[in-house]
């Protein structure tokens, strides 16, 4: 499990978890759980262009999730954000199955992109993964006041002068390298899921937001560390443990919550 | 014609049935699409296809009919949405999300496992991008009865639907039991969406539900009026992708031609942009040239 060809699959697992962990936070706090679902499958359709040219699948993830990522920024204009958000989804989707219709890949390579693959990250893309994955850290850190203002109230942040635009459009772009940074480990598919699950949990469990944050991102790496042994150890695809345990987390918690709640309450009683 | 319709596509049966099939299913998704944009509730519409895309593969690896997996594991995930059910429109979206994250985890496994136990390939891109020229006939008497089902229940729960999905509060206020409203069109949409999918593939489903129903609503004055309109558009978009299709095996070099998916969601998007383009044109000439004649205006702006 820890031979030398699993390095990579700890190394980049870890920095992702970390990542997703803390972008999938605001996700949950900004209630934008659709376009976090939309961006991934993007990445995807990304990943299969990139593979049809023969390009580095690093590059068609990256610019297809910025691309998902200004399409539902642009066409919010028009519609509801979880219109825009269909849209996007649904228009990057049937380019990855234009150009999976046109090239010849063989089926295996296209499920790992969707379901992931624990190899997925090879050693020459670890350095710009690790790369990238620091920006969106830095990024995220010089939003973090911006972005939580903006997130508990729209009308607040703009009357005090915050350009929410330019934070809504500043978050996607992050959303979309992170989700481009953890698709070809997790699977388009699933990169949702540890987006929404660990999160979701973790605001259960503190209202504080630096600690919810915190216990955040340690709920997505312990889920990504599970993962990762539980799909060696059982050579099932990884996106089946990621997205059972997100859920069984948030599950787990939700109901520790209402039992202690209750317990409480008889206490005080 | 014959640059745009080849010479004999009527006459191929498979083309015939997707016609008809898709027209079908264009119809019921529009319908209820137009329900699903007004109540904001496009993600669960959405997140619906893959719940019940992890049935359809439950299904097939128990060997049980795929259309009872699509339909069960639909209706599953709606009450699971539904039990998880939170008040605000945040939370809502947070609730689907758990639901479809655990469904995409275990249609991944079941995925998997249909993948290494038979020698069919594609089986994976079928259940996800499915094509109108892949259905079962058999079943076609099953949708189409469910459908009509779907759309009969719709129009008997339409006024109590309408005025919810309006305004929640006054709905609740005049004695409509939104819980129990709400319910029953997460079932419908379920259903809706679970036939939509195993006919036309998740991705198309998805286009289907959202997009007519939301460029009609831009454009419409009343209920009655977008669901028309939306059935326009959503058959437009299905018959003109499939002849589209048909045609682009003469388009593209490797002579293999494009997914019709790709091009009915290529005329959903057309059909949305070009619809805005025109209100905005339209809207802002009667703003500019007639703004002081309008009643409306003179009122509001005393």
């Amino acid at each position: 499990m820890f031979s030398s060809f699993m390095i990579n699959a700890w190394l980049s697992g870890t920095i992702i978890a970390l990542l997703v962990g803390a972008v999938g936070f605001f996700v949950v706090l900004r209630g934008s759980a659709f376009a976090a679902h939309a961006i991934p499958n993007g990445a995807f359709a990304g990943a299969a262009g990139a593979n049809l040219i023969g390009v580095n699948p690093l590059l068609g993830l990256v610019s297809f999730a910025l691309v998902a990522a200004f399409g539902i920024g642009a066409s919010s204009k028009w519609a509801k954000s979880d219109v825009a958000a269909a849209l996007a989804l649904v228009t990057m989707l049937a380019l990855g199955a234009a150009f999976l219709a046109s090239s010849t890949n063989y089926e295996p390579a296209i499920n790992a992109l969707l379901f992931g693959e624990i190899l997925g990250v090879s050693s020459s893309e670890i350095l710009p993964v690790i790369l990238l994955a620091v920006l969106c850290g830095l990024g995220l850190t010089f939003l973090f006041r911006p972005l939580l203002y903006s997130s508990v109230s729209d009308e607040l942040s703009r009357a005090s002068g915050l350009n929410t635009t330019v934070i809504e459009v500043l978050f996607l772009i992050i959303m979309a390298l992170s989700s481009a940074l953890a698709v070809p480990v997790v699977g388009a598919l699933l990169t949702f899921s540890l987006m929404i699950g660990p999160p979701a949990a973790a605001r259960l469990l503190s209202s504080r937001p630096s600690r919810a944050l915190w216990y955040s991102m340690m709920f997505s790496l312990l889920t990504l560390w599970v993962s990762i042994a539980s799909s060696y150890v059982f050579n099932l695809p990884i996106g089946f443990f990621v997205g059972t345990l997100s859920a069984v987390t948030y599950l787990a918690v939700r109901t520790w919550v209402v039992v202690s709640a209750r317990r409480v309450a008889v206490t005080i009683a | 014609m014959h640059w745009l319709i080849e010479p004999g596509l009527f006459a191929n049966g498979s083309v015939r049935t997707a016609l008809e099939l898709g027209a079908m299913v264009s119809l019921v998704s529009a319908i209820v699409g137009v329900f699903t944009v007004l109540r904001s509730q496009s993600f669960a519409g959405h997140a619906l296809t893959d719940v019940a895309m992890a049935g359809g593969a439950g299904a097939s690896l128990a060997s049980v009919a795929p259309l009872a997996g699509f339909l069960g594991g639909g209706i599953i995930g709606a009450g699971a949405m539904d039990a998880i059910g939170v008040q605000r429109v945040k939370d809502r979206d947070i609730a689907t999300g758990v639901v479809l994250g655990a469904a995409t985890g275990l249609s991944a496994l079941f995925l998997y496992l249909v993948a290494s136990s038979s020698a069919t390939s594609g089986s994976t891109q079928l259940v996800l991008f499915g094509s109108v020229f892949t259905v079962d006939t058999s079943t076609l008497p099953y949708v189409a009865i469910l459908s009509a089902l779907v759309l009969l229940s719709l129009y008997l729960i339409r006024r109590p639907l309408l005025y919810s999905s309006l305004s929640a509060e006054l709905a609740g206020a005049r004695g409509v039991r939104l819980r129990l409203v709400g319910s029953t069109f997460m079932v419908m949409l379920a259903i809706a969406v679970g036939l939509s999918s195993i006919v036309i593939g998740s991705i198309l489903s998805t286009a289907l539900l959202i997009g007519p129903a939301a460029s009609s609503l831009k454009v419409s004055r009343s209920i009655v009026q977008a669901s028309w309109l939306a059935v326009v558009f959503g058959v437009a978009a299905t018959w003109l992708g499939i002849v589209f299709a048909y045609d682009s095996f003469y388009w593209v070099p490797s002579r293999r031609g494009l997914p019709v998916s790709f091009f009915v969601v290529m005329v959903v998007v057309v059909e949305f942009v070009v619809v805005n383009l025109v209100r905005t044109l339209f809207s802002k000439r009667v703003t500019l040239s007639n703004v002081s004649t309008l009643p409306s205006c003179s009122a509001g702006g005393a």
